[in-house]
């Protein structure tokens, strides 16, 4: 084989990394990637914990009242019948190439047609039955299990399906790859949430000598051990079963791809396919953020009470000394120290940057139109 | 950072497509019925009112969660092995299901983590492998954490039949629109499994020898899809039946649990051992 062609170059990197471990990585992925992503109790600290019930909250109250909203008493049985369908999905084994079987979560299957605000609550009651009846997932985790498979997958999957599957006719094969890109996608993220849940707990919690108190590993160890299996198995097995779902709803079931109201582009998340160039246009910005590192000093106006004083002024507000050490951003410097490597943790913090900018204002929209909504109806 | 098999349903069954998932299906059913017949035995738990299970389950596992010091886990452990033996669970269950699971799941994770922290080293293994104490420290604390939680998660499971944990959890302050969807949903759960274990049989019963890895996945698709419009058309049944029982949309959980002096007991002893925990090693 020549020197330069790409089989060689892959071969060479291979050979970089510690040999030893790269048997233990690919019989642990092969293991993780069969299996879905539920959390047990012990691996993220009880503060982690309560973050998370705090994150999902506002999604369940959201989803609640767009129950509410839309279809009044008949959600009742609606949620708790693709609650039970969302947990049956869980359940079935996958034959995969290879001889193996994976399992699918269903979220983006449920996104695409329930809407991601129904599916999260119908996932997230799901999960909930696992936890209390099962003992799949643990009982405090139930916050991050929620945020991660009922809240990221669905709404991820839900947006790149709409973006991808566009306008087209409700029986176009676009909107099966689209279905199959979705879950993906949809599940990938979801991992990636769950390897930074589980690479901030070293950071945070460990013993006077250094030893991690829950989930062992360090961001850069934590986020490919999750994203890398996923990415390869189970994304695609979640994919795979949601696109192969929605091409035998196209054939036998095509009223329920319509149900969602998104289909014909109508649907709440519809702007984000109309929006297609801008989103391109962020994801371009967030690739080129470790650029930032080139540049020298920091951002005119930013400065520090320390850099102030570096730049010649001889007074600084007592106020300002005092405050500067009120809030220590979790991302500080846009720099995730344990990554050790610096271009990496732009991106990271680019990329969560976006995704908690993106909810925030999904939220906040969606509170603004619910309230327009009901101030038109008592006008009315 | 899998799933927690520790205590899974059904995936201690390796088998593929078709007969796995079948497999799985009938082990979730054989599994919930032997809970049932756990939950009615006389045995101390089983005679409390779950809304002070709930709340001491969630004291004593914030306290797992919250120690810092290995022996305090070991303690709560051998608390959990004491509950579970007062309360008639065969013991031989409980271990098993916590532990023959714990080593290739948690144990896979926390492997490479005794080698990779870095720290003094503690035993020196052929090849240039060195065991750190803060790695051994590190793991020991995670299968500490996860096998103990996973116990206290059992027993309240075990030992409190569904509908009465379900209307206890309105202690925890969940909506009652949510516990009557929760209900619902743990209802019609079984229906459906009972529905695909039908439909999967008797496609089963169809077939002369095996099925094509793509026809399996073909199979399983047109099932789920199946499975799917099926749930929605119930879905509109359920709620016709619901309107003409005069549902309007507000629910009531009815709710007939009193704390009695045992109750206030457990409660107290669970959280003064919660708070003891935390003191020595929080």
């Amino acid at each position: 084989m020549p020197e330069n062609t790409p089989f060689r170059r892959v071969g060479l990197r291979l050979h970089r990394l510690p040999r030893r471990w790269l048997a233990y990585y690919a019989g642990l992925a092969a293991w993780l990637g069969t299996t879905a992503m539920h959390i047990p109790d012990g691996y993220l600290s009880p503060i982690t914990s309560l973050v998370m019930f705090a994150l999902v909250l506002p999604f369940w109250a959201v989803g609640l009242r767009r129950l509410r909203d839309r279809m009044d008493a008949r959600g009742v049985p609606l949620i708790a019948l693709m609650a039970a369908f969302s947990f049956v999905i869980m359940m079935f084994n996958v034959p995969l190439p290879g001889g193996t079987t994976g399992h699918a979560v269903g979220g983006a299957l449920a996104a695409i047609v329930l809407g991601p605000e129904i599916a999260c609550l119908a996932v997230s009651v799901a999960l909930v039955i696992q936890a209390f009846f099962f003992g799949d997932g643990g009982l405090l985790a139930i916050g991050a299990n929620s945020f991660n498979m009922a809240v990221v997958l669905p709404f991820v999957a839900f947006a790149v399906y709409q973006a991808v599957a566009g306008n087209r006719a409700i029986d176009s094969p676009r909107r099966v790859v689209a279905a199959l890109v979705a879950g993906w996608a949809g599940l990938t993220l979801a991992s990636l949430v769950a390897g930074v849940e589980f690479g901030v707990q070293p950071l945070l919690f460990h013993t006077a000598s250094g030893a991690p108190l829950y989930a062992p590993y360090p961001l850069a160890v934590s986020i490919p051990a999750m994203v890398i299996p996923h990415a390869l198995v189970a994304s695609v097995v979640e994919g795979g079963m949601t696109a192969f779902v929605v091409a035998y709803l196209q054939r036998a079931h095509q009223p329920l791809l319509l149900f969602s109201g998104g289909a014909a582009g109508q649907g709440p998340a519809a702007g984000i396919g109309r929006l297609r160039g801008l989103w391109v246009g962020l994801a371009v910005l967030a690739v080129a953020t470790p650029l930032g590192l080139l540049a020298p000093g920091t951002a005119w106006g930013e400065w520090s009470a320390q850099e102030l004083t570096r730049r010649g002024l001889s007074f600084i507000p007592a106020g300002l000394r005092q405050l500067e050490n009120l809030w220590g951003a979790p991302l500080a410097g846009y720099g995730v120290r344990t990554l050790g490597n610096a271009a990496l943790g732009y991106l990271l913090s680019a990329a969560l940057g976006i995704l908690l900018v993106a909810l925030c204002a999904w939220l906040f929209a969606t509170l603004v139109a619910a309230r327009r909504r009901s101030i038109g109806k008592v006008e009315e | 950072m899998s799933a927690s098999p520790e205590a899974g349903v059904g995936r201690h069954s390796r088998r593929l497509g078709l007969e796995g998932t079948l497999a799985g299906l009938t082990h979730a059913l054989d599994q919930s019925v032997f809970a049932e017949e756990v939950a009615r035995r006389p045995g101390l738990l089983q005679g409390l009112d779950p809304r002070a299970k709930i709340l001491a389950t969630l004291a004593l596992l914030i306290t797992v969660g919250l120690s810092r010091q290995l022996p305090v886990i070991a303690g709560l452990y051998i608390l959990a092995l004491l509950l579970a033996a007062v309360s008639l669970i065969p013991m031989d269950f409980f271990l098993k299901r916590v532990w023959i699971f714990m080593p290739f799941f948690t144990g896979i994770i926390a492997l490479p983590a005794l080698f990779m922290t870095p720290g003094p080293e503690l035993i020196a293994l052929p090849f240039g492998w060195v065991v750190t104490r803060t790695g051994a420290l590190t793991t020991l604390f995670l299968l500490a954490r996860v096998s103990t939680s996973v116990s206290f998660g059992l027993l309240l499971v075990m030992t409190t039949r569904w509908n009465l944990l379900l209307k206890g959890l309105r202690v925890l302050l969940v909506p009652e629109g949510f516990i009557l969807i929760l209900g619902m949903t743990y209802r019609y759960l079984y229906l459906l499994l009972q529905t695909l274990e039908g439909m999967l049989l008797s496609r089963r019963s169809r077939i002369v020898g095996r099925l094509s890895r793509p026809e399996e996945r073909r199979l399983l698709a047109a099932s789920a899809g199946t499975l799917l419009g099926k749930s929605f058309l119930m879905s509109s049944e359920v709620y016709l039946a619901m309107q003409s029982r005069g549902f309007q949309g507000h629910t009531r959980v009815i709710d007939t649990f009193h704390m009695t002096i045992r109750d206030w007991l457990f409660l107290g002893g669970a959280l003064a051992v919660s708070a003891l925990a935390i003191g020595i090693g929080g």
